[in-house]
C-alpha cells in the first residue's frame, strides 16, 4: 500500500531504510537458504540423488512423514474441539485456558522431549509398568509422536480460536433453528467457514511436525534406520563428517519449508480476510 | 478451576469438545510437566539448587538468556525497519521477501543450524574474512547470538506488522497541522504506539530463543563454560543418567518460560488499552 | 483570560483549484474567496469534493492546478506543517498515549527550540485552552477516558493551541449524537467569536451549516454550486441548491 507523499519519508531516506531491510534480510534469511543448496549440490546431482535414495536416508524420511501423519491429526482434532469449546460457550477461567494451549511455544524443545524421558524412560514414572509388558515408547514410534505432538500442539487450536470467536454463534444457532442436528451444524455450517483457517494451521503444524529436531532428539536414542528422523539424521550425518549426504537431506527440509511458505502466502493473498482474525 | 460452566449457548457439544480439550490437555502437557517438576526434587531440596545452579548450570543460562536477550534487541532494530519498509514502501519483489520473513518459522532448525555453520565457518563465505578481521562467529559464543538473531527476526517483525498497518492516517495529518516535521512525527507519534508490540515481540524472540536448541548446537562450539546453552546440558545430563539434574535445569528454564508467559500477557493487556 | 486574537486572521483564496484522484476529479476548477474572520461552512453531499476543498486548504492535498493564497502570500507550495492552520479531523485523530495536556501541548513541543515556550509558559498555555472548552482539570486523562464530545473539544483546544490565523474543521460533529452536538455547535460559536479567527468547517448537514455559519458554500460534484449567506440560500433558484436542501 503505498501512502500519500505528504505522508512518506523523504525519498533518500526510504531508499536507504529499503536498502538496509533487504541487506539484513539477504544476510539473514536468503543466505543461509542458498548455503543449503550450494553444499547439497557441490559434487553434483547424482552424488545428491545417492545420498537421498541411501536406505537410512528413506527410513528417516518414513519415519518423518508417519510421525507427522499420526501428530497431525490429532492436533486437528484437539484443534477445533478446544476452538469449538472456547469460541461457542462463555465458562470461568477461559483465558487461563487459552494460555496453557500455548504454552508449549514457550518451552524449550530439549524440555518437551525430557518429560517425556521422564514419564516413560526406563527410570520414568511409568518405565517399570511399561518395561515388564514390554512396550515400548522412548526411543520408539510413540515417544516421537507425544513429543511432536506435544510441540505442534497449540498450532491449530491458535489458529481456529480467533476465528471462531469473530464468527460467534449466529450462523449455529439459525442452523439448529431449522431443525439441523449438532453434528449437521458443524459439518454443513461450522466447517465451511473456518476450513482456510483450518489448513492454515494444519500447514503450519505439519511444518513444524516435520522439522522438529530438539525434543524428538531427546526421545529418540538415535537409531540409525528405526528412529532417526529426518532432522536427526542430518544431525547423524554431518557428526560423521559427511557433509554432503548431510546437506542434500537438510535440502529436502528446506523444499519442505519453502512448499510451506508459498502455500502460506498463497492462502494468505486468497484468504487473508479470514485469516486476519488470528493475527490480533 | 476452570469449570464453573454457565453456558448460556443452546449449541450442543459443549460436554464433548470441553472433555477433548481438558483431557488432551492434560495427557500432552500438564501431567508431563508436572513431571518434571517432580522429578528435579527427587534428591530433595539442596540437590535440586546443586545441580539447577551449578557453576556449569548458571554459565549455560547466562549463555542461553544473555544471547537471546542480544538477539532479540538486534531484531528489534533491523525487526522494525524491515517491518516498515514492508508495510510502508513499495518495492520490487516486496511480495516475495514479505513471505521470506517466515523462513525461520518454517525452515527445520537442524538444517538452520548447519547452513548458519557452513557460512560463518573460518573457511565459510562470511565466516573467512570475519577470522581475518578477528571476529570469529562459529563455536564462539557469537555464534549462538547469530543462530538466535535467525530465528527470533520472524517474531519481531509479524508482530509490529500489524501495529504499524493501524496507526491512523488521521494522527499522523493531526501531527503534521499542528506543525511536526516528518522526524517528530514518527518520533513522537508513530514510535509511541509501536512501543508494547516491539516489548511483545522482544520477549517473544526471547523466549524462543532461550530455550532454542537444534540451530545453536551446530554452530556453538559447545565449550563447557563458554559456549554451551541451557538446553544443551540438559541432554548432556540426560546422557549420563542424572535425570534429577536435566530436570532441575528444565525446571529453572521452565520458570522462566512461565515468567515470560506473564510478561506477555500483561504486554497484551497493555497494547490493548494504548489502542483502545 | 489572556486570548488575543492571532497576529493575523487571514483571508483565504482559492483560485481556479483542480485535483483529481487517479480517475476521478474531486474538484474541478474551483475558486473561492473567505475574509479574515469570516465563518464559512462547506456543504454538499458526499463525493462533492468539500473535503477535498479543506484538505487543500490545509496543505494535505496538493492541487493539480490552481492556487491557494492566505492573504496576500501564496501557499500551495507551502508544507502542511509550516501552514500555520488549525485542523480539527473528523475522528478527532488525538493521540492515544499522551494525556490531554500532552496533546494540546504537542504543537508547542515540536517547535524550534528557539520559538518554543518554556515548561510553564506552555502549561498555562494548556490551562487556557482547557477553560476555553470548558474543560478545567482535565489534564492528565488519557483520550480513551474521554467521551466523544469531550474528545472533539480537546481536538479543538490542540488545534488552537498555536494560535492559528485559519481554522479548518472536518464534519466537526459528524459522530456525535444530537443533544452533543447543539452544545458544542454553541461553544464553537462562541469559540469562534472569542478567538476571532478565520474558521471553515465541513458538513453534509444543512442545519448545521445555516445554523452556524455567517456564509456557507454550497459544493455538488467537484464545483461550486452557490456561495451566500443562510438566507440568500434558502431564496436560491439554483436547480441542485434546492433539491440539496429539501
Amino acid at each position: 500500500m503505498a501512502r500519500p507523499r505528504h505522508l512518506s519519508e523523504p525519498r533518500p531516506l526510504q531508499l536507504l531504510l529499503i536498502l538496509v531491510a533487504l541487506a539484513y534480510m539477504g544476510l539473514m534469511l536468503f543466505l543461509p537458504l542458498g548455503a543449503v543448496l550450494v553444499q547439497a549440490l557441490q559434487d553434483g546431482w547424482t552424488a545428491w540423488l545417492d545420498a537421498v535414495r541411501e536406505p537410512d536416508a528413506l527410513a528417516a524420511i518414513r519415519l518423518t512423514l508417519l510421525v507427522a501423519g499420526i501428530s497431525v491429526p490429532l492436533n486437528m482434532i484437539f484443534g477445533v474441539a478446544a476452538a469449538w469449546a472456547i469460541s461457542k460457550y462463555d465458562f470461568r477461567g477461559k483465558t487461563l485456558l487459552v494460555t496453557l494451549i500455548e504454552l508449549p511455544f514457550s518451552v524449550s524443545p530439549v524440555v518437551s522431549g525430557l518429560v517425556f524421558v521422564l514419564l516413560f524412560g526406563a527410570q520414568g514414572w511409568f518405565g517399570e509398568w511399561l518395561a515388564a509388558r514390554n512396550i515400548e515408547i522412548i526411543f520408539a514410534v510413540p515417544g516421537l509422536v507425544l513429543a511432536t505432538v506435544f510441540v505442534t500442539f497449540p498450532f491449530v487450536a491458535r489458529q481456529l480460536i480467533p476465528l471462531m470467536t469473530l464468527q460467534g454463534r449466529e450462523e449455529e444457532e439459525a442452523a439448529l433453528s431449522l431443525g439441523a442436528s449438532g453434528w449437521q451444524t458443524f459439518w454443513r455450517v461450522t466447517l465451511p467457514n473456518i476450513r482456510f483457517g483450518l489448513l492454515y494451521g494444519v500447514l503450519l503444524c505439519n511444518a513444524r511436525a516435520m522439522g522438529e529436531f530438539g525434543a524428538v532428539s531427546v526421545v529418540s536414542g538415535h537409531i540409525r534406520g528405526e528412529t532417526n528422523t529426518m532432522p536427526l539424521h542430518v544431525e547423524v550425518l554431518y557428526n560423521e563428517y559427511n557433509f554432503v549426504a548431510a546437506f542434500a537431506v537438510a535440502s529436502l527440509l528446506a523444499g519442505l519449508a519453502l512448499v510451506t511458505l508459498v502455500l502460506k502466502s498463497f492462502l494468505e493473498w486468497r484468504h487473508g480476510d479470514e485469516l486476519a482474525a488470528a493475527r490480533h | 478451576m476452570l469449570m464453573a460452566r454457565n453456558s448460556r449457548s443452546v449449541l450442543p457439544g459443549f460436554g464433548l469438545s470441553f472433555g477433548i480439550t481438558l483431557f488432551w490437555l492434560s495427557a500432552i502437557v500438564l501431567v508431563p510437566l508436572s513431571a518434571v517438576f517432580a522429578k528435579s526434587v527427587t534428591g530433595g531440596w539442596d540437590e535440586f539448587v546443586a545441580a539447577a545452579l551449578s557453576d556449569r548450570a548458571l554459565a549455560a543460562y547466562r549463555l542461553s538468556f544473555g544471547a537471546a536477550l542480544l538477539a532479540a534487541a538486534i531484531n528489534c532494530v533491523f525487526g522494525l525497519i524491515v517491518a516498515w519498509v514492508l508495510v510502508r514502501y513499495d518495492f520490487p519483489g516486496k511480495r516475495l521477501f514479505g513471505a521470506a520473513v517466515d523462513l525461520p518459522f518454517a525452515l527445520p532448525t537442524a538444517v538452520a543450524g548447519i547452513a548458519l555453520t557452513a557460512l560463518y565457518a573460518d573457511t565459510g563465505l562470511l565466516g573467512a574474512p570475519l577470522a581475518a578481521w578477528g571476529l570469529p562467529v562459529a563455536y564462539q559464543p557469537a555464534g549462538v547470538v547469530m543462530a538466535l538473531t535467525f530465528i527470533g527476526l520472524p517474531f519481531v517483525v509479524r508482530t509490529l506488522e500489524p501495529v504499524l498497518a493501524e496507526v491512523s492516517q488521521e494522527a499522523e495529518e493531526a501531527a503534521m497541522t499542528l506543525g511536526a516535521t516528518r522526524l517528530q512525527t514518527m518520533a513522537r507519534v508513530i514510535f509511541p504506539t509501536l512501543v508494547p508490540a516491539l516489548a511483545t515481540g522482544f520477549a517473544l524472540a526471547f523466549a524462543r530463543g532461550a530455550g532454542e536448541y537444534g540451530s545453536v548446537i551446530f554452530i556453538a562450539g559447545n565449550m563447557p563454560f563458554r559456549s554451551e546453552i541451557a538446553p544443551l546440558l540438559i541432554v548432556t545430563q540426560l546422557e549420563e543418567y542424572d535425570f534429577a539434574g536435566a530436570a532441575s535445569i528444565a525446571v529453572v528454564m521452565l520458570l522462566v518460560s512461565l515468567a515470560m508467559l506473564l510478561v506477555l500477557n500483561l504486554l497484551q493487556h497493555w497494547q490493548r488499552r494504548r489502542l483502545g | 483570560m489572556n486570548l488575543q486574537p492571532p497576529a493575523t486572521s487571514a483571508s483565504v483564496t482559492v483560485k481556479s483549484v483542480s485535483k483529481r484522484f487517479s480517475s476521478f476529479p474531486a474538484l474541478n476548477d474551483v475558486s473561492l474567496e473567505i475574509a479574515p474572520g469570516e465563518f464559512m461552512a462547506l456543504l454538499g453531499p458526499s463525493g462533492s469534493g468539500k473535503t477535498t476543498l479543506l484538505r487543500v486548504i490545509a496543505g494535505l492535498e496538493v492541487p493539480d492546478a490552481g492556487q491557494v493564497l492566505f492573504g496576500k502570500r501564496d501557499v500551495t507550495r507551502v508544507p502542511v506543517a509550516q501552514r500555520g492552520v488549525g485542523f480539527v479531523f473528523q475522528h478527532y485523530a488525538l493521540f492515544g498515549h499522551m494525556t490531554v495536556a500532552e496533546n494540546i501541548a504537542f504543537g508547542l513541543t515540536v517547535m524550534k527550540r528557539s520559538d518554543r515556550p518554556s515548561r510553564p509558559r506552555i502549561a498555562e498555555r494548556v490551562a487556557e485552552l482547557l477553560a476555553l472548552v470548558q474543560l478545567d482539570g482535565y489534564e492528565k486523562r488519557f483520550p480513551s477516558q474521554l467521551s466523544g464530545g469531550q474528545r472533539q473539544r480537546i481536538a479543538l483546544a490542540r488545534a488552537l493551541a498555536r494560535k492559528p490565523s485559519i481554522l479548518l474543521l472536518d464534519e466537526p460533529f459528524g459522530a456525535l449524537d444530537a443533544k452533543v452536538r447543539r452544545e458544542l455547535r454553541t461553544a464553537l460559536r462562541k469559540i469562534h467569536e472569542e478567538v476571532g479567527l478565520t474558521s471553515v468547517f465541513v458538513t453534509h448537514d444543512h442545519e448545521e451549516a445555516f445554523g452556524l455559519a455567517e456564509r456557507v458554500t454550497v459544493l455538488g460534484s467537484g464545483v461550486i454550486e452557490e456561495v451566500g449567506t443562510p438566507e440568500q440560500l434558502r431564496a436560491s433558484t439554483n436547480g441542485f441548491v434546492r433539491r440539496f436542501l429539501e
